[in-house]
């Protein structure tokens, strides 16, 4: 469904993506990990069309990926985001920021739009909030918020750029019971996160970048517990016991 | 000068200085039309990410900044005639406020739009909707809550600015004052009831502009 193929992008002299390939396939939950600056929000970036490219190529459901061409805001329709710091508009109530990219973007009848916004503020827990604006609803039910708005649009697939990085500890649990939640429906997800224990308990596949390139890949359970490339091991070594 | 005698003269020279009140209104709501249109058509051109706009539009904004409201005002009532462009005093009046104000609108409206949260754009660009959509639904709402206070604030300035339309005999309440003021030597009767009737004027502005404050400030 998303396929990165060699994909290379430079801001400057820094070469952000090293010539990366990456598939995700229909129904697959793929996490996407690895330290700061490995360019893991770059590459999601960039199937989302918010970041342009050099080399290579994205692919999404067989059509090429460029921000340049209005062709773009087909593939963002069905490809949609999630932001780490939830970026919602801060003068829409939360019903409206979910019915605003179905009714402004895929031209959907108000009331169709409202009906289906009321039902996924429902499953991500946020029936009673509707009217309620960003600046009322805590860090947790913002990003809730915001996937049920990604969700609006009735994507084929949903890119989760670290999605708890800007939650306190303890509303992390709530946004991540959610994203559980929708990989148990059967999404397709790629989510860059710090989560390993998400990782291990949700992903179907799990991805380890540095400096721009996939240092290693596997199964959760094989990369999570015996990853075989020094970097992995060290990389993971300091996320999972930091004050070794 | 006595209550008595401030009272009668009041009674005398109100009516002509109320004439002068209108025209100061009708010459700040007009420069205020004039001078939003133009200032949102600057800010726009400022932050296209277009040279080939931007530029223009920066020399035009501080050029205009650069000079005195009092000689624009000249320029266009005293010179643009020799160049075929005969204007009335109101309408030179409200051309020359409205352009010198565009420039500090514009500015004010370009801060507004810079100051929109550059993630929640990204987020609408995400949705897949248009750029002309974004602009409309995203950019410029959150863009006019921002600029509120700063846009009253130049209201203000505007209609005390507008006084300055007297030198090119636009028969505002300055204009009026002056003539009442130099045929009777009452001045200080006469410009005590000036200054009291621009703050009645502006007064209202002022609480407006704080009550704007307070409902947008929070959100």
């Amino acid at each position: 469904m998303i396929e990165i193929d060699r994909l290379e992008k430079s801001f400057g002299s820094n070469r952000v993506l090293d010539g990366i390939s990456l598939q995700v396939r229909q129904g697959q939950v793929v996490c996407i990990i690895g330290p700061s600056g490995s360019g893991k929000s770059t590459l999601l970036r960039c199937v989302n069309g918010l970041e342009s490219y050099e080399g290579g190529e994205v692919r999404v459901l067989g059509q090429r990926v460029d921000r340049s061409r209005p062709e773009i805001r087909s593939v963002r329709r069905q490809v949609t985001m999630v932001f780490q710091r939830f970026n919602l508009f801060p003068h829409r109530t939360a019903l409206e920021n979910v019915t605003e990219g179905p009714i402004h973007a895929a031209g959907e009848s108000r009331a169709s739009a409202e009906a289906h916004a009321h039902e996924l503020l429902a499953r991500v827990g946020l029936t009673g909030k509707e009217s309620a604006y960003p600046s009322q609803l805590s860090g947790g039910q913002q990003q809730r918020v915001a996937i049920a708005r990604a969700l609006a649009m009735r994507p084929r697939a949903v890119l989760f750029d670290e999605p708890t990085s800007a939650l306190d500890p303890e509303l992390v649990g709530e946004v991540l019971t959610v994203m559980r939640d929708l990989a148990r429906e059967g999404m397709t997800m790629a989510v860059v996160t710090h989560e390993m224990g998400f990782a291990r308990e949700v992903a179907d596949h799990v991805v380890f970048m540095d400096r721009g390139r996939v240092v290693e890949e596997g199964r959760p359970a094989e990369l999570l517990t015996a990853p075989r490339e020094p970097r992995t091991q060290d990389f993971l070594r300091r996320v999972l016991r930091p004050l070794d | 000068m006595t209550w008595t005698s401030f009272l009668r003269d009041g009674r005398e020279f109100l009516p002509i200085l109320a004439q002068g009140v209108w025209v100061t209104i009708a010459v700040t709501i007009c420069a205020l039309l004039l001078s939003t249109a133009l200032g949102i058509v600057w800010a726009l051109m400022r932050t296209s990410g277009k040279r080939w706009l931007e530029w223009p539009a920066m020399i035009f904004t501080n050029t205009i900044r650069g000079i005195p409201i009092l000689v624009q005002l000249f320029y266009i009532y005293f010179v643009l005639p020799e160049f075929g462009v005969d204007l009335n005093a109101f309408q030179a009046g409200v051309i020359g406020l409205g352009v010198a104000y565009s420039a500090y609108m514009g500015e004010v409206f370009r801060a507004g739009i810079l100051a929109v949260d550059a993630g929640t754009i990204e987020a609408a660009e995400s949705l897949g909707m248009t750029r002309a959509r974004i602009l409309s639904r995203v950019v410029l709402p959150q863009a006019v809550r921002i600029v509120l206070p700063p846009y009253g604030n130049n209201l203000i300035m505007l209609l005390k600015d507008s006084s300055q339309a007297s030198v090119i005999t636009v028969a505002e309440l300055s204009t009026q004052a002056r003539l009442i003021a130099s045929s009777t030597f009452k001045n200080q009767e006469v410009w005590t009831m000036a200054a009291l009737l621009y703050l009645c004027l502006s007064i209202p502005l002022i609480i407006l502009v704080a009550r704007l404050e307070k409902t947008f400030g929070r959100r």
